[in-house]
């Protein structure tokens, strides 16, 4: 396991450096000027030029391109062209809000979706399995936005319950921080119960009809055990699966949703860096991303030789 | 590296704060949470004219005259006296002034701020083209000495909006221009809290104890600049709805733009008020490009000024009429300056049948108007869909193309053919303050490659100003303005399109809110 897990770390290595030369072409080739950005709408023609010279961008690319690699290897993400700012620092300001709640969305949506899966396979084809599959399709085919703002019209402005938007961060205010998390936290586990409740229906319901399944229930055991013991373990691969791959797409920005309820998130900082040009910012948003889901990918992988003793590394 | 940490023991801090409650002193506090129109990320007034940045700049720093509600320039920092020959220009700093670092303002820092400013501003590097010299005359005063008089020189300094000239510390006013000031240190009537401020999200003031403001009542950016409240937050909210719902729910104090289509949700609201606080609004404009076909030619140019209507444009844009305000005058309605020459067609529903007559006299042959459409700026999406249809309507081929603004900015520098990445049309937005006088109008020069995009070699237009610039009296200046403006619509240097107001909200716990082009804070009060 040590020697998988290491060899895996390393093959992380190339890809990443694939993805930062693709990532660093991809946005020198796509039209924009940050220098255009920053000078605002009446910098003159002459006035863009010395600004673009300031920050380095008329260098040749294999310069620009050398100096960010360099930077990076002494650990250096580099100076928002923006704000000037240094990029971890934005992007650690920035990753918080967004980890507490991805953590508390994809938490809750395993607490709720996997016991709903387990049902509705448990019960197939009866109402509470037609009922859960209702709720599934509409998880998924209702807009986020949607969800989002029936959810404040009911919680904030009509029951006065809860805050409209915003973020605080734990250690300052935890009921404050609780009480901001709540509907944003809902809003997205509708897609992810919906994700995870259909997906434990369909895994447990293909183990199910294993022979393993009814040995274990000839053999005389509880059917709690049988379906909890037995068949959702042997289930819980695929559905491991989404739950990882769910987690990294939360961390990797979730812009709608921290748009409506006005978190200071990853997602957020994406969409205004890509509109603003801010290349170093969006160089380490997209290796922070793609190293996220390097390392959730692992993560998945080990877990499978804890859910299934016969897959091994 | 460290907000990584201490974010990790933000989960862990928490359960023990809980534990650890303790009785706080009772701390009468008053934050003004507002929600402004975009969020900040430039600091530094010099390098960028980006609306947010100014009015950041505005609660930092100050000015040394400031223009008031009259288009008046009156003392704010400094006092002045203009000699009898118009050459030269003393300042007199008022007594107390202070930097927020503790420092005494000094003409040296007032020098400094004004020769940086003059690297970057159009009218600051007019008065540096007339410049003698620049140089202290005592501890509190220095001269401005000019080769040949610029009646315009006060205005320049004055003016808010474009660069506006603010003062700071000589060790950051000797910054080059095109780098970002390393701190944010001013003399203005609040201080700008480093340490809580993420570009994009959040930017906190505290009230400058320090602050003496100047003599005189409040109007616009002159007078005195009373601070009534402890903080002022901007909070940024990329949600329209959401900042509307914030301020419903009493989670936010002041929001500057409502859309106008989300004004009803605020009617028959207890304590929430709306109202223009900017009466002179922003003008719509399209730039054409006189480089290449067909506005290189001015007889199409000018058909395709007379397909067009503002009021058309103008109720795609905004919708409800008590917010726009059709108006001929490119310096805008109700300024010294309005005049409506020319301007007939634009305020009459626009002339089709005229536009084609045009079109076939300067012999069109359909080469496509490349017309450049922002779709991610709600207050540029309808200008050019209107346009596209109307000019259709009169014989062009228009070939519009979709992007963001951030590519609209970047393919508007380029002089290439349109058919190869250039273009021919855009349309973007000023607040009237920035066209308001023909030497602040960045769209007017007609000095081709060093013109504003779009490029026009218009010496007609640059002699005008020239008058304008030499007119010392109202009436010659408003004689030579007239001027402007029938060159504008004879010549087309663009299509003025109308003017239109963006209302604002807040809540009934503030009171002294005053109408300004933008946003000001001093003199505001909160309940409770």
């Amino acid at each position: 396991m040590p020697v998988y897990f290491l060899r895996r770390v390393l093959a992380a290595i190339p890809v990443m450096l694939v993805v930062a030369v693709f990532v660093f072409l991809l946005l020198r080739l796509t039209p924009g000027d940050p220098a255009a950005v920053l000078a605002g709408d009446m910098a003159t023609p002459e006035q863009l030029e010395q600004i673009r010279a300031s920050l380095g961008l008329n260098d040749p690319l294999y310069v620009q391109f050398l100096r960010w690699m360099g930077d990076l290897l002494r650990g250096d993400f580099g100076t928002s062209l923006i704000s000037n700012q240094p990029v971890l620092d934005l992007v650690a300001d920035r990753m918080w809000p967004t980890i507490w709640i991805a953590l508390i969305t994809i938490t809750l949506s395993v607490i709720v979706a996997v016991p709903m899966g387990v049902v509705a396979a448990w019960k197939h084809r009866s109402w509470i399995d037609h009922l859960v599959m209702t709720f599934s399709v509409l998880g998924f085919s209702i807009p986020v936005f949607v969800i989002g703002y029936l959810l404040i019209k009911l919680f904030a402005l009509d029951l006065g319950l809860l805050p409209v938007q915003g973020y605080v961060a734990p250690s300052e205010d935890l009921p404050g921080f609780a009480a901001r998390a709540v509907l944003p936290a809902l809003t997205l586990a509708s897609i992810y119960i919906a994700l995870i409740a259909r997906m434990t229906r369909a895994s447990l319901l293909d183990v199910l009809g294993e022979d393993y399944v009814r040995t274990a229930r000839a053999k005389g055991l509880a059917e709690r055990r049988v379906l909890f013991r037995h068949a959702l373990r042997n289930a819980a691969v695929p559905v491991m699966t989404v739950i990882g791959t769910g987690f990294a797409l939360l961390i990797s920005g979730v812009v709608v949703t921290e748009s409506v309820y006005n978190i200071p998130g990853l997602g957020r900082l994406t969409v205004d860096s890509i509109f603003a040009r801010d290349y170093p910012v969006i160089q380490a948003l997209i290796l922070l991303t793609s190293g996220i889901y390097v390392l959730v990918n692992l993560a998945i992988d080990l877990s499978y030789s804890f859910l299934d003793p016969r897959i091994r590394y | 590296m460290t907000a990584i940490w201490s974010g990790l023991r933000s989960g862990l801090a928490a359960a023990t704060a809980l534990t650890m409650t303790t009785v706080l002193p009772a701390f009468a506090e008053t934050t003004i949470t507002a929600v402004m129109h975009s969020g900040l990320r430039v600091l530094d007034p010099v390098i960028t004219t980006a609306h947010i940045t100014r009015d950041n700049a505005f609660m930092i720093f100050d000015t040394l005259v400031a223009l008031d509600e009259d288009f008046v320039v009156q003392p704010q920092m400094a006092s002045f006296e203009v000699s009898e020959d118009g050459l030269s220009y003393t300042f007199t700093l008022r007594d107390g002034l202070k930097w927020h670092d503790g420092g005494e303002v000094t003409p040296a820092d007032c020098i400094a701020s004004m020769k940086r400013w003059m690297q970057r501003d159009g009218g600051g590097q007019m008065i540096e083209a007339r410049m003698e010299s620049l140089e202290a005359t005592g501890d509190n005063s220095f001269e401005l000495t000019l080769t040949e008089p610029f009646p315009y020189t006060l205005e320049a300094m004055a003016k808010p909006s474009g660069l506006a000239l603010f003062m700071m510390p000589e060790r950051l006013a000797s910054t080059p221009a095109n780098e970002p000031i390393p701190e944010m240190i001013g003399s203005g009537p609040f201080k700008f809290v480093q340490d809580e401020f993420q570009p994009g999200v959040k930017v906190v003031y505290e009230k400058n104890e320090d602050y003496v403001p100047a003599e005189g009542p409040q109007s616009w950016f002159a007078g005195a600049k009373d601070v009534k409240v402890d903080r002022v937050e901007w909070v940024t909210m990329p949600d329209a709805q959401t900042s509307l719902n914030a301020l419903m729910n009493g989670e936010i104090d002041f929001l500057e733009q409502v859309p106008v289509d989300l004004l009803p949700l605020l009617e028959g609201m207890p304590g929430l008020q709306n109202q223009v606080l900017a009466p002179l609004g922003y003008v719509t404009i399209g730039r054409m490009n006189f480089l290449h076909p067909p506005f290189d030619d001015p007889k199409i140019r000018q058909a395709a000024k007379l397909a067009l209507s503002q009021e058309d444009v103008l109720t795609a844009l905004i919708g409800n009429p008590d917010y726009f305000k059709v108006c001929g005058a490119i310096f805008g309605c109700d300024t010294p300056f309005e005049f409506s020459d020319g301007s007939e067609s634009l305020t009459s529903g626009g002339d089709i049948e005229a536009a084609k007559a045009l079109l076939e006299e300067a012999g069109y042959d359909g080469t496509p108007v490349v017309l450049m459409q922002p779709t991610d700026v709600v207050t540029l999406t309808a200008q050019p869909i209107v346009a596209a249809q109307a000019l259709r309507e009169a014989g062009f081929t228009v070939d519009m193309q979709p992007m963001d603004w951030q590519t609209l900015v970047t393919r508007r520098a380029s002089q290439a053919d349109p058919a190869d990445g250039g273009w021919n049309l855009f349309f973007t937005n000023w607040i009237v303050p920035e066209v308001s006088n023909p030497l602040a109008n960045i769209m007017l020069p007609g000095r081709g490659d060093d013109a504003w995009f779009g490029w026009p070699t218009d010496e007609t237009m640059n002699g005008l100003l020239d008058d304008f610039a030499s007119a010392a009296e109202l009436e010659d200046q408003k004689a030579a303005a007239q001027q402007i403006q029938a060159r504008v619509m004879e010549n087309v240097n663009y299509i003025h399109l109308g003017q239109y107001f963006n209302p604002s909200a807040w809540s009934d716990s503030l009171t002294g809110i005053t109408e300004a082009p933008f946003p000001v804070f001093w003199g505001v009060e909160k309940e409770g």
